[in-house]
């Protein structure tokens, strides 16, 4: 195949996905349909092995297409799909703006019983505990994080120049978004992981993808059976070397006329570099054995057991009560359990499935839903969590369970998840405006979609909210509103398990319509 | 007092702007010999016939037609809306858009009375008309839903978005008990005349919300208002200067009960009417009777009425009834 038609088409595609992943995770107006962003995510690996374990669906099964086209072609998944793969060689190439430096790479050995040593063991925990390594090591999760927690308030402050801008001559389109930050803590582990993936693809390639990442040592030992790869022919080859100072994995051992498939993630670089023409795409006959396979296999099993023995046990979720502010002389909201969000079923399910990719969390219009700190345990940390004093569940509101790539949202239709219990509610008289202040309020009963929270005859014309928790959605409406500080007087206690709401009972009013009018 | 409503204008723009109307009925009464000048000056492009009306009506009730007849039969008897506005003013047209529900639930006010007030408020010459509201539910989401941002921008008007804090700017209340400061939306600041079109409902807190409670849609911190005796800021608010010029009540499905936002359909019972006035406790009061609920029992009514915002007493009002 010609060089230059790979090495320019791989750079259009992979353009085209970044740009796609990165509208879906900043699409501030929610304008993109749910069905497109489940199509896009639908070919990511991790996502999709989690849809296909819980849904056993062929649709969810778009790994399947992944292992396949490994074995075609090797690691294009790589260069062509994996949206941190593509934003590091976007890095790298700005790292090469800055220090030419940073664009020479050159053939440095495998990082080999590391990175299979660290697939076996985010294998092993999966397996025996959960998700938990595969939560932090996930490259879409990693990705997904990256744009929640960093990309997308950046695109909100540019965006709010622009509104604030067009507002001036009169025009509306563009909204004011109000900025939010989630909890502190949750940004460090995004952070560090940015700062080590931003630095390893500024300066050394894609030694992140080819030491660290699961998928990429996954599909690199796949690769190794790949039908199509890079070849040498050594007639051509004059051994100038600039493939292997171009090769942004270090994979090119020219001198021995070696390419180490399992790190090639196909990006068609050294092709065009090479000016011989020596380098070609095609299949291989495989002729002369890689006596390396057999030993890397040794040392990663040998290497896992002996991680496995080691495994520190703290991982385990540990529920903790959610912190409150310690100071004002209201009475404390007593919640037993934080709530998670709909189509999760329950927080052992979440927990189970969610690799907290946080697709959900941008795609909230209320921003209810948060990255969580300790509230499901250590375990949990950065999986969705309901947050109402940040925000309410909108009743009309599904999306989140609509995008899910893991399915540890399930897909909700409106009538079901207006009926989906995720939590709920509990008055607190004592801390009532109402009652301490002997003044009307009652902007809990107002919000609340289902009337589960209700006003009643207090004194004089004064009436306080009862609630009736049978219809109650949990959907925090009451909770937002409540005008209370620092305690709420009305809040949502978690169902660990969601549960099925009644429908509010439902008769005509009797009023007779009047023919004339009565004043 | 039948005044070409040329006259009236001309005059008005003239001597004081600010000048209210019931006191420029006194004065000019003796003008009624200018009025042919004044139509032979010209310059007043839209006087139309139709809207020769008598204008000394207070408040003008309509029962029996679409929300769009009713009002168009109903404006008329108060001259149009030229009489509010004039020709190149900026104008907020202020609905209700509290909810992100459709309109058959009636908990926003109905988009059809929306888009054919912002089509006589541009036949009466304004040149820019603004629709917002601080909605409950997700802003965008009952912009939406509601219908409103649609009719709006088919009848010319621009929608502005509300649920960002930097929208508003903080005023001060003279007079006011407790509300003394408030931020508002920078919109009603910026125009030089408010119409307000709110829906009648049930209200949970209030027992009602109609024309005084619809503008805890143009502040900012109602939770605020619900802290420190909501009943008083309500009544607080009204003493602000930018007081709207005219009330529209959209009262043609009345939500009677799991108000403000309601439950289901059944909540709502087809009244088929609407009361336009300029005093928004008389028809507020007003529409307590349409509601059924006891005056008494709802205190922010009286209250506005004791801070000299209007009369809770209908019977001394001049009401013009219209049955379609």
């Amino acid at each position: 195949m010609k060089a230059s038609f790979l090495r320019q088409f791989r750079i259009l595609f992979s353009t085209l996905i970044f740009i796609c992943f990165f509208i879906i995770f900043v699409d501030l107006q929610n304008i993109i349909p749910e069905k497109y962003i489940k199509a896009l995510l639908s070919l990511q690996f991790v996502p999709s092995v989690l849809a296909y374990l819980s849904l056993k669906t062929v649709l969810s099964a778009g790994f399947a297409l992944v292992l396949v086209l490994t074995l075609l072609t090797g690691r294009t998944y790589c260069s062509f799909l994996c949206p941190l793969g593509i934003g590091q060689d976007i890095f790298s190439r700005i790292g090469g703006r800055i220090r030419k430096k940073f664009r020479r790479f050159g053939y440095k050995k495998p990082f080999t019983i590391f990175r299979y040593s660290l697939l076996g063991i985010t294998l092993l925990v999966s397996v025996i505990w959960g998700f938990y390594m595969l939560t932090l090591l996930d490259p879409y999760s990693i990705f997904g994080r990256f744009m929640t927690f960093f990309a997308k308030p950046v695109v909100v402050i540019i965006n709010n120049f622009f509104a604030v801008i067009l507002n001036r001559f009169d025009m509306y389109g563009l909204h004011h978004i109000p900025l939010t930050a989630y909890h502190l803590q949750v940004y460090a582990i995004p952070a560090a992981f940015f700062l080590l993936i931003g630095i390893l693809s500024l300066t050394k390639g894609r030694l992140y993808c080819n030491t660290v990442c699961p998928v990429g040592t996954f599909l690199g030992f796949l690769s190794k059976f790949s039908l199509f790869r890079i070849r040498f022919d050594e007639n051509k080859c004059t051994r100038c070397g600039r493939c292997a100072v171009g090769c942004k994995s270090s994979c090119i051992d020219f001198l021995n006329y070696n390419i180490d498939v399992s790190r090639c993630v196909d990006c068609f670089n050294c092709i065009e570099i090479c000016p011989d023409n020596a380098l070609s795409y095609g299949i291989v006959h495989s002729n002369e054995k890689n006596t390396e396979t057999d030993e890397g296999k040794r040392k990663f099993i040998a290497g896992s057991l002996a991680m496995l023995i080691g495994l520190p046990a703290s991982l385990k979720s540990q529920d903790r009560n959610v912190p409150v502010p310690g100071k004002g002389s209201t009475v404390k909201e007593n919640k037993t359990s934080p709530v998670c969000p709909p189509g999760a079923g329950s927080i052992a399910d979440l927990q189970k499935n969610c690799i907290a990719c946080s697709l959900c969390i941008t795609v909230c219009p209320t921003n209810v839903l948060q990255p969580a700190w300790l509230e499901y345990g250590v375990a949990g940390i950065m999986q969705p969590v309901m947050n109402y004093h940040k925000g309410f569940c909108n009743y009309n509101c599904n999306s989140c369970t609509e995008v899910c790539p893991t399915n540890a949202l399930r897909p909700l239709v409106l009538e079901a998840k207006r009926l989906t219990q995720l939590g709920k509610v509990n008055f607190i008289k004592d801390n009532c405006i109402v009652k301490t202040e002997k003044t009307a309020c009652g902007a809990c009963a107002e919000a609340c979609p289902t009337k589960a929270v209700y006003m009643v005859p207090y004194e004089g014309n004064l009436r306080i909210p009862e609630t009736n928790t049978d219809i109650c959605v949990g959907c925090g409406q009451c909770e937002y509103a409540c005008p209370v500080t620092p305690f709420k007087a009305i809040f949502v206690d978690g169902n660990p398990v969601h549960q099925v709401a009644q429908k509010p009972v439902d008769k005509e009013v009797d009023i007779e319509i009047p023919t004339e009018f009565p004043f | 007092m039948h005044e070409p409503f040329g006259v009236h204008m001309i005059i008005k723009n003239k001597k004081n702007r600010l000048m209210k109307r019931r006191d420029f009925l006194k004065k000019s009464a003796g003008a009624g010999l200018a009025a042919g000048a004044a139509f032979s000056l010209g310059g007043y492009d839209k006087v139309w016939p139709a809207e020769m009306a008598s204008a000394e009506y207070d408040m003008v009730a309509i029962m029996g037609g679409s929300p769009e007849a009713m009002f168009d039969l109903g404006i008329q008897e108060f001259g149009g809306m030229g009489t509010f506005i004039q020709k190149g003013q900026k104008v907020l047209v202020k609905p209700n858009i509290g909810w992100d529900v459709v309109p058959d639930y009636a908990a926003c006010t109905n988009p059809a009375l929306v888009t054919r007030v912002i089509e006589h408020v541009f036949r009466a010459g304004a040149k820019e008309v603004y629709v917002f509201d601080n909605s409950v539910d997700h802003g965008p989401s009952c912009y939406r839903t509601s219908g409103i941002e649609r009719a709006a921008k088919a009848a010319g008007a621009k929608v502005v978005p509300a649920h960002s804090e930097r929208y508003y700017q903080e005023v001060n209340i003279p007079g006011a008990l407790v509300l003394k400061k408030v931020k508002v939306h920078e919109v009603l600041l910026d125009t030089d005349v408010f119409v307000n079109v709110p829906i009648l409902k049930d209200h949970d807190t209030t027992r009602m919300t109609g024309c005084l409670k619809n503008m805890m849609g143009v502040i900012w911190d109602r939770r605020w208002w619900h802290s420190n005796n909501l009943d008083q800021c309500i009544a607080d608010y009204g003493l602000f200067e930018k007081k709207p010029v005219i009330h529209i009540l959209d009262c043609y499905n009345v939500m009677f009960r799991n108000g403000p936002r309601g439950v289901s359909r059944q909540d709502i019972v087809q009244m088929k009417s609407q009361i336009i006035a300029r005093d928004w406790v008389a028809a507020d009061t007003a529409a307590t009777k349409l509601l059924g609920v006891e005056l008494e029992k709802i205190e922010h009514i009286p209250l506005a009425a004791k801070m000299g915002l209007g009369t809770t007493n209908i019977e001394s009002l001049n009401i013009k009834r219209i049955q379609m």
